[in-house]
């Protein structure tokens, strides 16, 4: 029953990572582009399924609230100020999306506030995930960090790599939706941004040899745990030529690859820690009666029927989001 | 523990779920209305109901997108500013949210994205489908956090172990009186508030001479249902009181005023309660009717709030008088509705010009009751989170201080203001241009002067060669 959620915890993390990545990547970029049209056009991509996307979150909150709730409370609590900045940045891009369309003179003040609400929360989720590597201070299962505990040069690190990695996964969402001159201009982004996120890696990692971050041990104990890597070095090479082809539909999943690679490697290495180095997953599990519960009924059922709606949600809104100028 | 930190969480967390509400309450009445509309488009062929269901289906995107960001918020303040009661509780606050996101979020997400722009992508049945599973989620969400909060209100079914609230009979949790009173109540509610702005968004076209056709059919529909519903929810709303007499004594105790045990129980309509001198100022009461409404009877003995220890006591003023607010908000509506649904039977709504005016001004009402309502049961039930188990005070986050919460709070106020002030004005700005905004052009092409108006604009599908997504 407690792996089962465990289970459940990481797909609905990676789920929400792929999905509301690439629609707050797609907010980043959202800044950069200029003209209406292509504004416009860029939104409509990821209108039809933010909220979807978004929600996600809330799956992995409640899971965890639910089945995990000592780790809740400990890293709401550890993660204060991150939190509620990432979840202003969430509430100011989510109005931008029905408010511009409403705006006459005001528009542009929620193409700025979708833009910097898109990085508030991007940064605020890399910064979270560093801290957590980085390692916070609790005492008798309360955090004891202070206020900006969670706040190092690591966790900005990834803070900032996480933007860009989002940001990849936005640029070859656009390409797969878009055509056009929108298609063309993010195509050129991706190169750079790419590199951006591999140099990312790269100082991670050098970062974790020089601070010997205990998760390093992990790597030495289990080398198993390169398979991740590889299959993100392998998925790195396809999307490599993917672009230089001027393919349209790989690049997306490749970079997909990339990031559940990616949390494959950190969730294994933290295992089987859910808050690395103080608590395990067994003394974090809520009683048998609260993970039953919610097995027999949403784990059981009602998951499967979410997958449905992502599916059939996605299935509607397939193909090339149709360029304005078609319409009239 | 910090104190401050404590009194700027409840604060915090008042705002916060007090801003939210406000659009679930709308959105759940709106989106059963939209379901009706679109059926009955669909079975009756009149473009009426087509033109009503595009024009509140625009009202109906800005207020949902304004409640799914504020409700982000409620699922992640329980853990940053209450800890503990997050660590105690999560064996059964958790399961019984997850359960709403899983069942009830999941699927007003997944469908919403359909209804505001996917009309010329699917067949008419499907469509009708998912404006019925949006209605459906935000339903399913509303029992959800009734039976989350009447678990708190009236914790039951569970055990304590290791500092921690084991659940041992979902059963109870889940299907225990008090939620079988408080859903419908909060459901009524809800639709209440659909019916009056619609209602109200009739009687304004009315009285500014404008959009007639489509102002009677929302006068009518909305008049007839709160005329109906309204009966009802009083009386629902007075087993709630039941509820609240036999679990919650001193919450019932503060809502009625009454400070000492009486038998039998005066009513107290009106008075200033005054908790240093624990007696009421300027109190007008009716004897032997605080009896017959607490218990049906001409003689019992109703408990009076010097019965319980100071520190158990909650608050007497707000509850009070919110709780007298909400019901007078009751009254006022009922008058309104019934008055509104008799006299077109008689031709007369239209030039009673004063009862257009009333019906038209009273579209804050529903909102007023809900937030008193709510506040009469949060504030009366305290000093209590998990009542008479965790008090409040005790399940603050440990680790939080005074200048986090201030800063959050601080925060919250600014960014929720400012959203607020915009979408309240974007919603007026559609109700004003009316349903003509949509430009009398075939209805799912956008309107050309505001060609980027998003919830206008359904992006047609042209290139399907890709197959799956």
């Amino acid at each position: 029953m407690v792996m089962f959620w465990v289970a459940l915890l990481a797909i609905s993390i990676l789920i929400y990572l792929l999905l509301d990545g690439f629609d707050l990547g797609v907010g980043m970029l959202f800044g950069l582009a200029d003209g209406e049209a292509g504004r416009a056009e860029m939104l409509r991509t990821i209108a039809p399924v933010w909220d979807g996307n978004e929600t996600w979150l809330v799956v992995a909150g409640v899971i965890m609230w639910g089945a995990f709730p000592v780790v809740y409370a400990m890293l709401m609590s550890a993660f204060y100020i991150p939190v509620v900045v990432m979840l202003l940045g969430l509430i100011l891009r989510g109005v931008a999306f029905e408010f511009r369309g409403k705006a006459s003179r005001s528009r542009q003040i929620w193409d700025i506030s979708f833009t910097v609400g898109s990085f508030a929360a991007s940064f605020m989720q890399g910064a979270m995930v560093g801290a957590l590597v980085k390692g916070l201070q609790f005492s008798n299962g309360e955090y004891v960090g202070g206020t900006f505990g969670w706040l190092t040069g690591f966790s900005v690190l990834c803070g900032i790599g996480l933007c860009f990695g989002y940001a990849l996964l936005g640029a070859c969402w656009l390409v797969r939706k878009c055509e056009g001159p929108i298609r063309d201009a993010t195509r050129r982004q991706i190169p750079f941004l790419a590199v951006a996120v591999l140099a990312f890696l790269v100082v991670v990692f050098t970062h974790a040899l020089v601070e010997h971050l205990p998760i390093l041990r992990r790597w030495i104990q289990r080398p198993y745990l390169f398979v991740f890597p590889l299959i993100g070095a392998g998925a790195a090479a396809v999307l490599a030529t993917s672009i230089l082809r001027h393919d349209d539909y790989w690049p997306f999943h490749m970079v997909a690859l990339i990031f559940a690679s990616a949390f494959g490697t950190l969730a294994l290495s933290f295992w089987p820690y859910m808050i690395p180095f103080v608590v395990t997953i067994d003394e974090a599990a809520a009683p048998h009666a609260s993970l039953a519960f919610m097995f027999w009924g949403e784990g059981l059922f009602v998951f499967p029927l979410m997958l449905l709606y992502v599916a059939v949600g996605y299935r509607v809104f397939r193909g090339k989001t149709a360029t304005a100028a078609d319409h009239y | 523990m910090d104190p401050t930190a404590l009194l700027l969480s409840r604060l915090q967390f008042a705002f916060t779920i007090s801003f939210h509400i406000i659009f679930p309450a709308f959105t759940i009445g709106l989106a059963a209305w939209l379901t009706v509309l679109e059926a009955m488009h669909q079975y009756s062929g009149r473009r009426v109901y087509r033109t009503l269901f595009e024009f509140w289906l625009k009202i109906f995107g800005v207020a949902f997108g304004m409640g799914v960001v504020s409700g982000v918020v409620m699922a992640f303040q329980f853990g940053t500013n209450w800890s503990v009661l997050s660590k105690m509780s999560g064996p059964i606050q958790g399961p019984l949210l997850s359960y709403e996101t899983f069942t009830a979020f999941m699927l007003e997400a997944g469908f919403f994205g359909i209804l505001i722009f996917g009309r010329p992508r699917v067949p008419p049945w499907f469509y009708l489908f998912s404006t019925a599973m949006v209605a459906l989620g935000t339903t399913l969400s509303a029992f959800w956090i009734m039976v989350n909060n009447s678990w708190m209100q009236v914790p039951t079914g569970y055990v304590l172990q290791n500092g921690q609230f084991v659940p041992d009979d979902w059963a109870q949790i889940i299907f225990n009186r008090v939620v079988w009173v408080r859903f419908p109540h909060m459901l009524l509610a809800s639709y209440l508030t659909g019916a009056f702005c619609v209602a109200a968004t009739g009687a304004w076209y009315l009285l500014r001479r404008t959009y007639r056709a489509e102002a009677h059919v929302m006068l009518r529909m909305g008049l007839a249902l709160a005329a109906v519903l309204l009966p009802a929810q009083l009386f629902i709303g007075h087993l709630v009181g039941d509820y609240v007499h036999d679990y919650q004594p001193a919450k019932f105790a503060a809502i009625e005023a009454r400070w000492h045990d009486e038998q039998p129980a005066s009513e107290v309509l009106i008075a200033i309660p005054d908790s240093t001198t624990e007696s009421n100022k300027y109190a007008i009461s009716i004897p032997v009717l605080g009896s017959i409404i607490a218990s049906m009877s001409l003689t019992s003995k109703e408990v009076g709030l010097t019965s319980f220890a100071p520190q158990d006591r909650p608050p007497v003023a707000i509850p009070f008088f919110a709780f007298r607010i909400m019901v007078g908000c009751g009254f006022v509506m009922l008058g309104l509705a019934w008055l509104g649904t008799w006299l077109p039977l008689k031709h007369r709504l239209e030039r009673s010009r004063l009862l257009l005016w009333g019906i038209f001004l009273s579209f804050p009402l529903p909102w007023i009751a809900i937030l008193t309502g709510w506040y009469t049961a949060e504030v009366g039930r305290q000093p209590w989170t998990v009542y008479g188990v965790l008090r409040t005070a005790d399940a603050v986050t440990p680790s939080l201080t005074a200048a986090a919460a201030t800063a959050s709070l601080i925060l919250f106020v600014a960014v929720y203001a400012f959203i607020f002030s915009f979408g309240t004005y974007y919603i007026y700005r559609l109700l004003r241009a009316g349903p003509a905004g949509l430009g009398g052009k075939p209805l799912h092409v956008p309107v050309p002067n505001r060609p980027m108006s998003l919830a206008d604009q359904a992006p047609a599908s042209h290139s399907y060669f890709e197959a799956g997504e």
